[in-house]
């Protein structure tokens, strides 16, 4: 997963956030993604590999396995993470279109205005805000969805150390140990709070969103804003 | 000028600290002189060595782990029971969160910037010239970014001071012991576990123990050293400039545009202008409070 390429998209996007937005994509690659890369991958490298069960039977392991882990914590953590930060590109995409529509206003040869229509930045005002704000709702709902969804395949977020599995072609009811499961639990629960603070700031964006787009219907001859 | 990490073993983890490094060192025109040792500190004796030395030192710390038996599940048990959390893990994410409050730094100075920038064009003298001269611009450690700075230093020491408390609490003896014995279920009686690499590990961990306590002192240091800083521009205030530069202190830094607007129509602009360097330490009011 090329984590720096999605960086450089989304750097690109933030031009057009607010400072809220800024803090969120800050709080994403260092406190996630980084954590993700740098420390939960070699965690869970050996998942597989080190998943023992107290039986000699063939392909009772890897049964076992799949039954209790049917999909892996860290690409469940990837995909959230590339979820949670394509709605920003909704906001870009809207962006680049607003320009090729000024920029086909613009007579030909007035090379100095094309530029500074390049290097604007667009008030969050009128369609553009509701563009915002629609990320905004699509990246806590991806958010909460996924968190869900690991709660409930994983009954908790808690790893436990010993489960028994008894399909076939275990000749009995069989205990398999997991590698690693106190690690493992450290890790969920900081990704997990990792987690609950971006949707905070989510909250929080949409709160100041909401407020500046209401006070500026109630205002809309005022010269400047406070 | 960016560091690059020599060996290029695991590209993506590389890459994630070479981000985090760019990120990080763009603080760095901010900072007080201890204050980038610091940052050169952390990067060359923690995040260089952690990355390619520690890694390879850890790297097979589960599978070099091997018990006195052949009950299966006994090896992941005992593992598990001894090492809740590897060191390398504890290491990376110390690193990750000491160094984050630097960017509380970053953001501050950018607000400060925007706030600025919004001024002058209110004031109409919006050039591009002056705009990148903003851009670029280099503000002194005074104010309110001196309480920023001074918030984010303690922040670092809390979090480096945690961090090495809880090492301690699940480590307690910083040398890495050789054998274990365990007797949790399935292992059938009490096991002997032997550990891998336990002298290499050892002399790792009082490396990054020694160079953390000297990231504590650095930061120490710089605690003490802002703050006579502040002291020392209190005390040297002279009384004839005190009354203009009481008036610019007290209205925020971010008003400093708008008051020199409103004062240049009543002719004292002489006194207060708005140029590259900011005013001399004896012009300036003590700047921590």
């Amino acid at each position: 997963m090329s984590w720096p390429a999605l960086y450089a998209q989304l750097v690109g996007t933030n031009r057009h956030s607010t400072s809220l937005g800024k803090v969120w994509l800050s709080v994403l690659f260092i406190f996630r993604v980084m954590v993700l890369v740098v420390a939960a991958e070699s965690v869970w490298g050996d998942e597989q590999s080190d998943f023992t069960c107290n039986t000699l039977q063939p392909g009772c392991e890897n049964v076992c396995y799949d039954q209790f882990f049917p999909v892996s914590h860290i690409r469940l953590w990837s995909l959230q993470l590339v979820f949670v930060s394509t709605p920003t590109l909704l906001v870009s995409m809207y962006v680049a279109y607003r320009n090729h529509c000024d920029k086909r206003r613009i007579l030909q040869g007035q090379e100095e205005e094309l530029e500074t229509l390049k290097k604007r930045r667009l008030p969050i005002a009128g369609a553009l805000w509701w563009t915002y704000l629609c990320s905004l709702v699509f990246k806590m709902m991806f958010e909460g969805g996924f968190m869900y969804a690991l709660y409930v395949v994983y009954d908790g977020f808690q790893m436990p150390r010993l489960v028994q599995c008894d399909q076939w072609p275990c000749p009995n009811l069989v205990d398999c140990f997991v590698s690693r499961p106190t690690e493992k639990t450290i890790f969920t629960i900081f990704m997990a709070t990792a987690s609950s603070i971006c949707m905070v700031l989510n909250l929080a964006e949409l709160a100041y969103l909401v407020e500046e787009g209401t006070g500026r219907e109630e205002k809309p001859a005022a010269g400047r804003e406070r | 000028s960016p560091m690059i990490c020599p060996v290029r073993l695991n590209l993506e983890s590389k890459m994630n600290w070479g981000t985090f490094y760019a990120v990080i060192s763009g603080v760095n025109r901010h900072s007080t002189g201890i204050g980038r040792i610091w940052l050169s500190v952390i990067f060359i004796f923690r995040i260089l060595v952690l990355v390619v030395a520690a890694e390879s030192v850890w790297g097979d710390e589960k599978s070099g782990f091997t018990c006195n038996t052949q009950q299966p599940g006994c090896n992941s048990v005992c593992y598990d029971q001894f090492f809740p959390i590897s060191h390398i893990r504890l290491w990376a994410l110390q690193l990750i969160l000491v160094s984050t409050p630097a960017l509380l730094v970053a953001m501050h100075v950018a607000h400060r910037r925007h706030v600025d920038k919004k001024a002058l064009k209110r004031s109409g003298r919006g050039s591009p010239k002056e705009l990148e001269h903003i851009k670029n611009q280099k503000f002194e450690i005074t104010g309110a970014l001196w309480w920023t700075y001074m918030i984010s230093i303690v922040f670092r020491l809390i979090f480096e001071v945690a961090f090495l408390y809880v090492f301690y609490l699940i480590y307690p003896d910083f040398k890495m012991v050789r054998l274990v014995k365990c007797d949790s279920y399935p292992c059938p009686n009490t096991v002997d576990c032997f550990v891998s690499r336990p002298t290499e590990k050892t002399i790792f961990t009082v490396f990054m123990l020694t160079v953390s306590g000297v990231c504590v002192l650095l930061n120490l240091a710089e605690v003490v050293y802002l703050i006579a800083r502040a002291c020392k521009r209190c005390m040297n205030r002279p009384e004839d400039e005190a009354k203009a530069a009481w008036i610019t202190q007290r209205l925020s830094s971010y008003r400093q545009n708008e008051i020199n607007q409103l004062i240049a129509d009543h002719s004292l602009k002489s006194k207060l202008t708005v140029t590259k360097k900011s005013p001399t330490e004896k012009g300036e009011r003590c700047s921590a409070f």
